[in-house]
């Protein structure tokens, strides 16, 4: 089942991208849509039945190259169940929304082909990220990495003729390589120490890391921290977090379905994954994941600020994306995992749908993005203001305080809250003022577009008309899941810890409620995993299962030969999707038993935000101008998205620039062609015409060479040293 | 010449013994009109002979003390220059008998060049070489003045005659300075004489004049002056028939002069030939560019894929010298299949040897011009033409004989001379419009260009087994 899921959308991507010219390009774009619709039904499938025990799926042989051994695998646990269904349930309503929104588009003219290449960068891009979030190894990971790079690459420069998307693409792709060389070095690393690139082997010597010295650039580092950060210099390129974020706003050239897929729900949640994939490894590398949280926290407060004062639709919603995904790395540098998925799970559903929505809007609005523009859109658009409405009070994080009733937003960021004040204070501080801006910002979206008078140009608000139902129904889904999802699933991803346990198929907490050290927490976890494989001896997974089942049984032994020596006994990757007892179970006991104000406070950011918004925007409009003149340094500063761009340009483009033009045009110009010229233009020429003049064509002088050979031949042979 | 002699000479004095019946059956029978049969007879004897040759075997044997010697290495130089000189034969048939060429003491002439050839690659003594040497050259002289109307022609006799007397006189004032120093004429007793591996001075002298004598033949850099006058003045199919087989006898007795009688002293003669290999290809290459008529072309072709040839016989070693006889087994193929196509060229029934002439050539004649690129890919060296691994094999044997820089000089000009080699085919696909050369050939003509151009890319598979031949000829030299 789980082959057909990732291969499905490869095969309609082919098929789609090949073959429209053969079968025509609606039946293409129904093929495609097809496709992921049955890959959508199986990852729900699983996602519902799976009893979370990992089990690991031999496709074929990848790579045998050396020490270097490894299978194209796929690795199904919790964390891969989750995310086949964010992916593919987002990937199925986008590809529906896609028939109405890709319809007509002005960028191309009329009767020319673009929607079958769409819809197979579409089903491509799927393909990639299934595999990455279904690889059982590091290689694997990169390879769907460096696959939804791609994809993403020629969906945001999907209108080449626009020289601003090719831009945005070149850009977005070149940000990315400065992550992933992050990534590929910590992957090397890991190689080197560990032999081995598969999870489980890498899970397994975590411990060892930890003691491990490597030597990098000029000193030597812990490997468990040096590797964790590296890594994590992936996640911060693929997930816009500060430093590489610049590419995230600018990826809004593409096609709003695009934006909400890849830019929103699941190309850049792809970091956040990895850590929480790599968990066994952060957990025994305290300074990452310190260094995640801070940079979390940092870019989640950010991307807040920048995004009150932006007036394109989209791009507010794309600092939102970066803030979000600033909280979920903290949920993961504090060391709760299942809650930076939880955020992960329902972000996708309510930022999903508010790009869609928003790409509603701009349907209706005739290709306008600026919000000034907008106003009153409430009747005109209802369904869609509806939608927005509830990806709205989901992204604030709407719902009744110290309850466990609200929108998906309200749980899952509450507990990413909880999470960060249980780890972090300053993490916590920043994400509660964030919540306050994002709550702002989002208001002041929802205020601008629907409420107020028609702004801008009147023949465009009188001929605003509701999208047809291919686009109106990925809105509806996805608005159940905005509303549901958090409810749902609170409990297995945060409430409750026995549940978490079983669900993600982790060992059973023996530490909870006692007041271990991190150290002897770490003791304690290791001999309850190995406990736990020993009691539950499942026969029916297989034999790679039952081997690492003895394998299993072989640590026990040695835990129990040796109890003091704790997590010295390596060979066993621990159980489960995720690993957490080192001292995300800790952090996770304090957040559940975290004080009442600060359950509270998101909610009352909340309430503030509202508000403020609701005076600026609904009761005295003026204010916002006002403010704006009085506060102009600040405002420019925010509205210039704090002068990053600017501060790179100066840094790095001038000088790469520089540097390229320097070599381009002295070192490949003047020294290589210059010397290939030269040599073949000139020098060659020269001793050619010298040849053709010695040909003089009279004897004598033929005869007068030979003599003059032999003579300098003569003359080399007896005074050559012999 | 005793009875043991006489089956180990069988080829060269059939071959003697069909020249002279040949040339009374001329002069008394039909004169001219008879040119056609005696080609076509004369390159059937070659290729019988060449089959008797090589299904000889056995191991070496000598005649006439020693003077005489048939091995391995030998019956392979000699099976290779009996079918390249019946394939030259058979493919300018059709030109002579247009060109009012056709005269019976061509095929005659040949026969006795062939002969001189054989008994060269035989050579086990100086006397021996000295007449193989002369009876091939003499004959030369005279092809290359057949047409004796044209002053270029003439000409061209005249000089080649000239120069090959003062290179023959180099050769033999080597020859008797050897002789003076060693005290005899017998390669193995030279050989014997250098037992401690260090050659007087006076053996050295001599060794380079003969060295000089030889690369006049090959026509390597600086003894090389000869060849684009005469290539250019003498007809077409004798500038074939110098191009390859003489080439081969050449090379091969050079090989047999420096292993057989200076193989003690490899470190005086390996320098020689090196710096007359890296000269032959750098000019060979340089001074092909500035050509405008495909014969001086390939003539200058000819001299940088000597210096080729050369860099294996530097190397000193059996992989150098089965590299160089591959290499030139390729050459000489190549050779073959191009000039089958330059005989061909014409325009209102006029020779035309002009490489601008082959303007757009490719849209007249698809076909050929497929070929011919091959053909010119191969002799550029650009693989997987078999071009390419005859050079990969002479470079390999110099860098594993320590010559490094004697390959990357032979990669570096190999890079110059693509260029000559690709500018025809540009010519040919991309030219200026104009009135495309015709080409009118033969069958024999079109066979061997086309059957030559499909050896160059079926080759690859095993270059068709001559590498263990090769070796067995190299061997037989050296071991």
């Amino acid at each position: 089942m789980a082959q057909i899921i990732l291969f499905a959308p490869l095969i309609g991507a082919i098929l789609c991208g090949f073959g429209w010219r053969l079968i025509g390009e609606k039946p293409a774009q129904i093929l495609t849509t097809a496709m992921i619709f049955l890959a959508a039904a199986l990852s729900w499938n699983i996602f519902l039945t799976f009893d979370g025990v990992t089990q690991h799926i031999t496709v074929l042989r990848f790579i045998e190259s050396g020490a270097l051994s490894t299978e194209w695998g796929i690795r199904l646990d919790r964390l891969t169940a989750i995310m086949l269904v964010v992916v593919n349930s987002v990937s199925a309503l986008v590809h529906l929304y896609s028939f109405g929104y890709m319809a007509h588009d002005d960028n191309w003219a009329h009767g020319e082909p673009y929607r079958a290449r769409f819809f197979a960068y579409l089903s491509f891009f799927t393909f990639a990220m299934l595999s990455l979030v279904t690889a059982d190894n590091l290689v694997q990971m990169f390879f769907g990495w460096e696959g939804v790079g791609v994809a993403s690459y020629l969906l945001i420069g999907f209108y080449y003729r626009k020289p601003s998307a090719n831009a945005a693409a070149i850009k977005a792709f070149v940000v990315n390589r400065v992550g992933d060389f992050g990534f590929a070095l910590g992957i090397f690393g890991l190689f080197y120490l560990t032999d081995s690139i598969k999870f489980d082997d890498v899970f397994a010597a975590a411990p060892v890391l930890a003691e491990t010295n490597l030597r990098f650039l000029w000193t030597e580092w812990n490997a468990a921290n040096l590797l964790g950060v590296l890594l994590f210099i992936g996640a911060m390129g693929k997930s816009a977090q500060l430093l590489l974020h610049t590419w995230l706003p600018d990826a809004m050239e593409g096609p709003t379905p695009v934006s909400a897929l890849i830019h929103a729900a699941t190309m850049v949640t792809a970091g956040v994954f990895l850590v929480c994939r790599m968990s066994p490894l952060y957990e025994y590398a305290p300074e990452a994941s310190a260094f995640i949280t801070v940079l979390g926290a940092t870019t989640a407060f950010f991307a807040a600020t920048v995004g009150l004062v932006q007036n394109d639709i989209k791009r507010v919603i794309a600092y939102s994306t970066c803030s979000q995904l600033g909280y979920m790395f903290v949920a993961a540098g504090v060391g709760v995992y299942p809650v930076a998925m939880f955020h992960l799970f329902t972000h996708a559903f309510f930022k999903a749908m508010l790009f869609l929505g928003a790409g509603s809007v701009i349907h209706a609005m005739h290709h306008e993005q600026d919000m000034r523009n907008y106003g009153g859109l409430r009747k005109k658009i209802p369904l869609t203001f509806w939608a927005m409405l509830i990806g709205t009070l989901a992204i604030t994080g709407v719902g009744i305080p110290l309850t466990h009733y609200g929108f998906a937003g309200f749980l899952s960021k509450d507990a990413v809250i909880e999470s960060a004040y249980a780890g972090s204070s300053y993490a916590f501080w920043l994400l509660v003022v964030a919540a306050f801006m994002t709550s702002f910002y989002s208001w002041r979206l929802m205020f601008l577009t629907f409420w107020g008078k028609p702004r801008g140009d009147h023949h465009a608000h009188d001929h605003a008309h509701e999208s047809p139902a291919t686009m109106l129904v990925p809105l509806g889904v996805l608005a159940a899941g905005a509303v549901f999802a958090g409810m749902l699933w609170y409990g297995v991803f945060f409430g409750d810890e026995a549940k978490m346990r079983s669900w993600f198929a982790m060992a059973p907490a023996a530490a909870h409620g006692t007041e271990h050290g991190t150290e002897e927490a770490a003791a304690e976890g290791e001999a309850t995993t190995t406990e736990h494989a020993t009691t539950e001896a499942a026969p029916a997974e297989g034999e790679a299962v039952a081997a690492t089942e003895a394998g299993h049984d072989e640590a026990a032994v040695t835990a129990e030969a040796a109890p003091e020596a704790g997590h010295a006994a390596p060979g066993a990757a621990p159980a489960g999707a995720i690993f957490m007892d080192v001292k995300g179970a800790p952090t996770l006991h304090a957040a559940h038993e975290a004080p009442v104000w600060v359950k509270v406070s998101p909610f009352i950011a909340m309430i503030l935000g509202l508000a403020l918004a609701w005076k600026f925007y609904i009761r005295s409009p003026e204010l916002p101008a006002k403010l704006a003149a009085q506060q102009r340094p600040l405002y420019l500063f925010l509205l210039n998205k704090w002068y990053f761009d600017e501060l790179y340009e100066v840094i790095f483009v001038r000088l790469a620039k520089a540097l390229g033009r320097f070599l381009w045009q002295k070192g490949d110009g003047s020294v290589i062609d210059g010397a290939l010229n030269g040599i073949a233009m000139g020098i060659i020429p020269f001793f050619t015409r010298l040849a053709g003049k010695a040909q003089s064509g009279y004897v004598f002088t033929y005869a007068f060479a030979m003599v003059l050979g032999i003579a300098s031949l003569l003359t080399w042979t007896v005074l050559g040293g012999h | 010449m005793t009875g043991v002699d006489f089956p180990i000479l069988l080829p060269e004095i059939l071959l003697a013994v069909y020249a002279m019946a040949a040339l009374m059956l001329g002069v008394y029978g039909g004169k001219d009109k008879l040119a056609g049969l005696v080609t076509w007879a004369t390159a059937g004897l070659f290729v019988a002979l060449a089959l008797l040759i090589a299904l000889r075997g056995g191991v070496g044997a000598e005649a006439f003390g020693g003077m005489f010697v048939d091995d391995a290495f030998a019956r392979f130089a000699k099976v290779v220059i009996l079918i390249s000189a019946a394939g030259v034969l058979v493919m300018a048939q059709d030109y002579m008998a247009r060109r009012d060429l056709a005269r019976f003491e061509y095929p005659i002439l040949a026969t006795l060049s062939v002969i001189g050839m054989m008994v060269m690659v035989s050579a086990g003594d100086l006397m021996a070489l000295y007449m193989g040497l002369e009876l091939q050259s003499l004959a030369l002289y005279v092809m290359a003045a057949m047409r004796r109307e044209s002053a270029k022609s003439t000409e061209a006799g005249l000089k080649y005659f000239v120069l090959g007397a003062l290179s023959s006189g180099l050769l033999l004032y080597g020859a008797s300075l050897v002789y003076g120093f060693a005290g005899t004429t017998d390669f193995a007793g030279i050989a014997s004489t250098l037992t401690e591996g260090h050659a007087p001075l006076g053996l050295l002298f001599g060794l380079v004049f003969l060295i000089s004598g030889m690369a006049f033949k090959v026509s390597a850099v600086p003894f090389h002056m000869w060849t684009p006058d005469v290539y250019e003045g003498a007809p077409t199919p004798v500038t074939a028939f110098f191009a390859t087989a003489p080439k081969v006898a050449a090379m091969a007795l050079i090989a047999r002069v420096i292993q057989d009688a200076f193989g003690g002293i490899p470190g005086d003669w390996s320098q020689v030939l090196a710096a007359l290999a890296v000269l032959s290809m750098f000019l060979g290459a340089v001074a092909a560019i500035g050509q405008r008529d495909i014969k001086r072309l390939m003539a200058y072709s000819s001299i940088a894929h000597m210096g080729y040839a050369l860099v294996g016989l530097a190397a000193a070693t059996p992989q150098g010298v089965q590299a160089t006889l591959i290499y030139m087994a390729i050459y000489v193929t190549m050779n073959l299949g191009t000039f089958a196509f330059i005989l061909s060229m014409e325009r209102d029934g006029r020779p035309v040897t002009e490489i601008g002439a082959l303007n757009q050539f490719a849209r007249a004649e698809p076909l050929k011009a497929l070929a011919m690129l091959v053909l010119l890919f191969s002799l550029a060296g650009v693989p997987p033409m078999l071009g390419f691994f005859g050079k990969f094999y002479v470079l390999r044997a110099a860098v594993d004989a320590g010559l490094v820089w004697l390959a990357v000089a032979g990669a570096v000009a190999s890079v110059i001379g693509a260029f000559y080699y690709l500018r025809i085919v540009y010519f040919m696909y991309f030219g200026a419009e104009q009135d495309p050369v015709q080409s009118r050939m033969s069958a024999v003509q079109w066979l061997m260009l086309v059957g030559v151009a499909a050896v160059m890319i079926l080759g690859v598979v095993n270059l068709f087994g001559i590498e263990a031949l090769a070796l067995d000829a190299a061997e037989a030299l050296i071991g």
